[in-house]
Order: structure tokens, then sequence, then C-alpha cells
């Protein structure tokens, strides 16, 4: 039980209850905050998996950007949302999440069979790419790589990223603009 | 060391768990919700694999791009959640049924 171990661990367990304590939780504010710990948590999660750079880019652009834009849709949306939740306390089970219940569970059965079978560890590029040593390891610095790859080998996707994302920022201002012609 | 399984196994539960919101939930946001944890679950996995290309870094890149995609997606749903409160004055989903007109 080595400490990267433990880290892992405590990672995923503080990722995987905070998520289920978003999906259980009946309260919507409640659930947004928590969110955060689960985006931090997953954060650490890619540092274990030896890729910084993701890392931080989860926390500068989910923490800080998404989940502020989910808080001011809430915000912004007003009363009756928190109304329709307030309706459905009191039950004690709820019948209409059973089947919801039952997809995800069954769901996860499959998966996880899949992957226990599929033995992701011996997959032969796996194997080879450690034996060449195209493994990262915890001293090397990767960033820089990241820099020169994402501007050579993958300019065209980063290019198509770039014209999305300047399409979905019209469309957003376009469809949140006052009330005029809708 | 902490094997690829591991990571899978994670992803698999987070995947699971975005998954129970986003059919379950009665609050558009919270279906939001479920669909970043699910998207969350898939880059867990780029990033994991990833590890094992160090020349290329394809995992970490296209992490890098559903990250990115992922922030255009919410920009968008939040503008049309806030469109569906201004008309319906709800965002459950069950209660919004009525093309425009």
């Amino acid at each position: 039980m080595t400490l990267i171990r433990v880290l892992f661990y405590g990672m995923s367990f503080i990722a995987i209850g905070s998520a289920l304590y978003a999906a259980l939780s009946k309260n919507l504010v409640r659930s947004i905050f928590i969110f955060f710990v689960t985006l931090f948590a997953l954060a650490g999660l890619y540092v274990i998996a030896l890729a910084d750079f993701v890392a931080v880019t989860q926390v500068v652009i989910y923490v800080g950007g998404i989940l502020v834009l989910i808080l001011f849709a809430f915000m912004l949306s007003g009363r009756e949302t928190l109304n329709v939740i307030e309706q459905r306390k009191g039950k004690f089970i709820n019948m209409a999440k059973v089947p919801a219940v039952i997809l995800a569970v069954l769901f996860l059965a499959v998966i996880v069979n899949i992957i226990l079978k599929a033995d992701a560890d011996n997959l032969p590029w796996v194997k080879q790419s450690i034996t060449q040593q195209n493994e990262i390891t915890p001293t090397s610095s990767t960033i820089d790589n990241i820099g020169v790859n994402l501007m050579t080998t993958y300019l065209l996707p980063f290019e198509a990223i770039s014209v999305l994302l300047l399409m979905a920022l019209v469309g957003a201002a376009h469809l949140s603009r006052k009330e005029g012609r809708a | 060391m902490i094997t690829l399984t591991d990571f899978l196994l994670v992803g698999a539960l987070l995947f699971c768990t975005g998954m129970y919101m986003i059919v379950s939930k009665r609050n558009s946001i919270q279906v939001l919700i479920g669909i970043e944890l699910m998207l969350n679950a898939a880059i867990l996995n780029l990033v994991a694999f990833g590890k094992y290309d160090k020349l290329n870094n394809g995992g970490q890149v296209f992490a890098l791009f559903a990250i990115v995609l992922a922030a255009a997606t919410t920009a968008v749903a939040l503008a049309i959640i806030l469109n569906v409160y201004r008309r319906y004055k709800t965002i459950d989903p069950d209660e919004i049924k009525n093309l425009r007109d």
C-alpha cells in the first residue's frame, strides 16, 4: 500500500461519493455545490494519471467557468425551480426513480464485466509502449510536448474546435438575449 | 502503481451515476450536471490511456478538446434552459411538451 495508492483511493472515494450525493440530493443548490467537489477530486485523479496539464485545465475551465455558468442559470431561472423540488418531498420511496436505478445498475454491471474481461493492462499496444519506453513517467515533463503536438499533429482538430467555440459563443448570445422577436 | 483497470472502474461508476441523474431528475440543470459527469468519466478514460502515449500525447490533447467542447455545450444548453424557463415558467423536462405553436 504505497502513498500513491492511498491517494488514488482517497480521490476516487471523494469523487464517487460526492457524485452520488449530487445525484441523490433533493436540493438543487447543494447538488451544484457538491459537484465542485467531484470536479476537484477528478482533477486530482488526472494528476495521479500523470496528466497535470489536463488537471489544471479542468480546474480552470470546469470549476472556474462551467460551474459559475450553471450557478448563473440557476439564479436567473427563479423560484419555481425550487418549488418543483419542494412538492416532491415527503414521499417515502419515489416509484418514478426505480426504472432509472435499474437502468444505471444494469449498465454498471455490463460495463464492469466488459472492463474486467478486456483486461486493459495487458493490451498489446500498452505492453508495446511500455517496452518502447513510450510511457509517461512521474519524472518526465509533458507540457512542452503537448504544446508542440497541439500546433503540429493536432492542428486541424484545434482549428475545428476554435471555430465551433466561436459558433457556440454567438449561438448562446443569440439564444439568451432579451425577449424581442424570439 | 495504479493500473488502468482501476481508472476504468472509477470512470464506469461515475458514468453510471451521471446516467442515473439524466434519466431520473426532474430539473434540467441537474440533467445537465449528469451530462457533465458522464463527460468527465470519458475524459478520465482518455487521460488514463493517454499515459501510454508519450510521443503524440493523443489522450491528453483530446481530453483538452473534450473539456473545451463541454464548456461550449454547457453555454448553449444553459441559454436554451433560460429560454425554456422564460416561455414555460418551469424547467422540468416532463412538463415541456409543446412546440412553438
